[in-house]
């Protein structure tokens, strides 16, 4: 349902800063698909995101949707496809409005906007019952602004923004990441049971390979703006963190810092 | 000798007369506040075309008044150039990428050419004796009911649209434009229409200014955006101190108005003061900068090096 042709994007062309990002990528997704991704810093994987998510013009080659060609929308108008979560847990919420307010907004995403009013008393009701399922309490603080959260709650309650409406594609960029291990851990608990409940198809960048292994049913690895690695089905079932260093180490031709693609 | 004096040749009664005068003065003055809070409180963009579209407000009212033309049609036409006025900086910041501020500052100047074109000069006066027109100084018990009617219905009109699907879009987009673009929101598209909505207000608020003191002036819109800071910082000081925790978005709305009053109701008192007024413009402004200092400075004052500091040495002691 989302399909990569060889895309390339390079920042900053003719000058010294240039960098290659993505140097042809080709991925096809199929419905359902839960993918995880990593990769040492700089392998393009944020970038490879950003590129379906339309944050700026591509290079080189097509995004396309469920069939239909998005390479030439900005990224408010391929919105309507994509649900997003983003590493910081400031980025995905209005923090001076409350928490229905965001969520209201979250549930028009990729529709127009109209005169009517933001909320409804159906709406609210459906938002009380969302936020339970989340198990943090914040059903009982609709009214409450989202600026006076913690980090762990926000980044729960942009998940919950991202697929309120039901997104097409879910695109999570190490969005547990900036958390402690337990909120971390109760966040990727909370993606599993959204993924699973409303069967939804995900690119989830993880910069934790035990993480990369144990989510979703198939795994990419990037390096220098290539997918170098892809595993899926029983293979991915079986992995091991020694198995992808030593395939990287095929695959690429060099050792990989055991290090850096752990921790960074 | 000389103190006793000047305290004898204030007249206290001249300071009560000045007052419904102020009151009127201050509500429109309020009204054009409301246009700066949505800009500078709700989008997040210091709009500095104000004090151009102000200015156009009132040249355009008179000088189509002047022609014969009923003075609410007038109103209303003034209200569209001032629409105009929050679209060429809306577009010159989203489609031509020119800064915030300067994009204001840009439509501003050039509103200084426009107003003396449409008035044909520097002011032109506009005769109530001769003109209907709906607020002016010599009928000021009338005008102060006028005025409490217009506020009433504009802040109600305002608390209902930025409660709107459309209106909380422009509330998220000065909050977080990352978010609201990934919700599906063309931020480009919000900026505009708040300008637009803005200026609206604030050249409304020129035309009844204008009306009001029975001429307009190319000058009359010089540091109205300063004014307008005022009289929101001055509403919301007061917002927070009176209402407290119950403090809701029409409280806030109602409070910039109330913000026009007071600031008003000052500058009448620092002239029976007899204060030279050639100071006027260095009180406002400085009114503007500590009010606007003052929250920055106690959030530091609680969380600074210097006190951090101090803890460790009291710990030692």
């Amino acid at each position: 349902m989302l399909r990569l042709e060889n895309i390339h994007k390079t920042f900053n062309i003719d000058s010294i800063n240039e960098k290659k990002a993505l140097h042809g990528i080709d991925l096809r997704l199929a419905e359902g698909d839960f993918v995880t991704v990593v990769g040492g810093n700089g392998a393009g994987k944020s970038t490879m995101l950003n590129a379906i998510a339309g944050i700026w013009p591509i290079d080189k080659g097509f995004v396309s949707i469920d069939g239909i060609n998005v390479t030439a929308l900005p990224e408010h108008k391929r919105a309507q496809y994509i649900g997003r979560v983003f590493q910081d847990p400031m980025m995905g919420t209005a923090a001076s409005m409350s928490i229905e307010e965001n969520l209201a907004i979250a549930l028009r995403r990729g529709e127009k906007r109209t005169l009517r009013w933001y909320i409804t008393k159906a709406e609210r009701e459906r938002y009380y019952m969302e936020l339970k399922k989340l198990g943090l309490g914040l059903e009982e603080r609709l009214t409450v602004k989202v600026g006076l959260l913690s980090g762990g709650q926000r980044q729960a309650l942009t998940l919950l923004m991202a697929t309120l409406k039901k997104p097409r594609l879910l695109l999570l960029d190490e969005h547990a990441a900036a958390l402690d291990p337990a909120t971390a851990t109760t966040v990727l608990g909370l993606t599993n049971n959204i993924v699973s409940e409303n069967k939804l198809t995900v690119l989830m960048i993880t910069h934790n390979m035990t993480e990369a292994i144990r989510h979703g049913n198939r795994l990419l690895m990037m390096d220098a703006g290539k997918i170098i690695l892809d595993i899926s089905g029983e293979e991915k079932k079986e992995l091991k963190i020694a198995d992808l260093l030593r395939r990287f180490k095929e695959s690429s031709g060099v050792q990989m810092e055991t290090d850096s693609v752990l921790l960074s | 000798m000389e103190l006793t004096a000047y305290f004898l040749s204030l007249k206290p009664l001249n300071l009560l007369a000045a007052l419904p005068g102020n009151v009127v003065q201050g509500i429109i003055w309020g009204i054009m506040a409301l246009g700066v809070f949505i800009t500078f409180r709700l989008l997040d963009f210091p709009d500095l075309t104000v004090d151009g579209t102000f200015a156009a407000g009132g040249a355009v009212t008179v000088v189509l008044i002047l022609a014969g033309m009923p003075a609410p049609l007038a109103l209303a036409i003034a209200t569209v150039v001032g629409l105009f006025g929050g679209l060429v900086t809306g577009l010159l910041h989203t489609l031509f990428g020119i800064p915030n501020i300067l994009a204001g500052i840009l439509t501003q100047i050039s509103f200084w050419s426009v107003n003396l074109l449409i008035l044909n000069g520097a002011n032109k006066a506009v005769n109530v004796d001769k003109y209907y027109l709906i607020v002016s100084l010599r009928n000021v018990s009338s005008s102060i009911v006028t005025m409490l009617i217009f506020a009433a219905v504009l802040v109600s009109i305002l608390y209902w649209y930025f409660g709107t699907e459309l209106g909380s879009a422009i509330r998220a987009t000065g909050n977080n434009p990352q978010m609201v673009k990934a919700q599906g929101i063309n931020i480009d598209f919000m900026k505009v229409l708040a300008l637009c909505l803005s200026n609206c207000l604030v050249a409304f608020s020129g035309g009844l200014m204008s009306q009001f003191q029975g001429f307009a002036d190319i000058k009359m819109g010089q540091g109205a955006i300063v004014i307008g800071l005022a009289a929101v910082i001055i509403g919301e000081v007061m917002c927070d101190a009176l209402m407290g925790k119950y403090r809701n978005f029409y409280f806030r709305l109602t409070f910039v108005v109330l913000g026009g009053i007071i600031y008003y109701f000052v500058i009448g008192l620092v002239i029976w003061l007899k204060m030279p007024t050639d100071l006027l413009k260095f009180f406002t402004a400085s009114v503007v900068a500590v009010f606007l200092a003052i929250p920055y400075l106690r959030s530091k004052a609680k969380n600074s090096f210097a006190s951090a500091g101090k803890r460790r040495v009291q710990k030692n002691a």
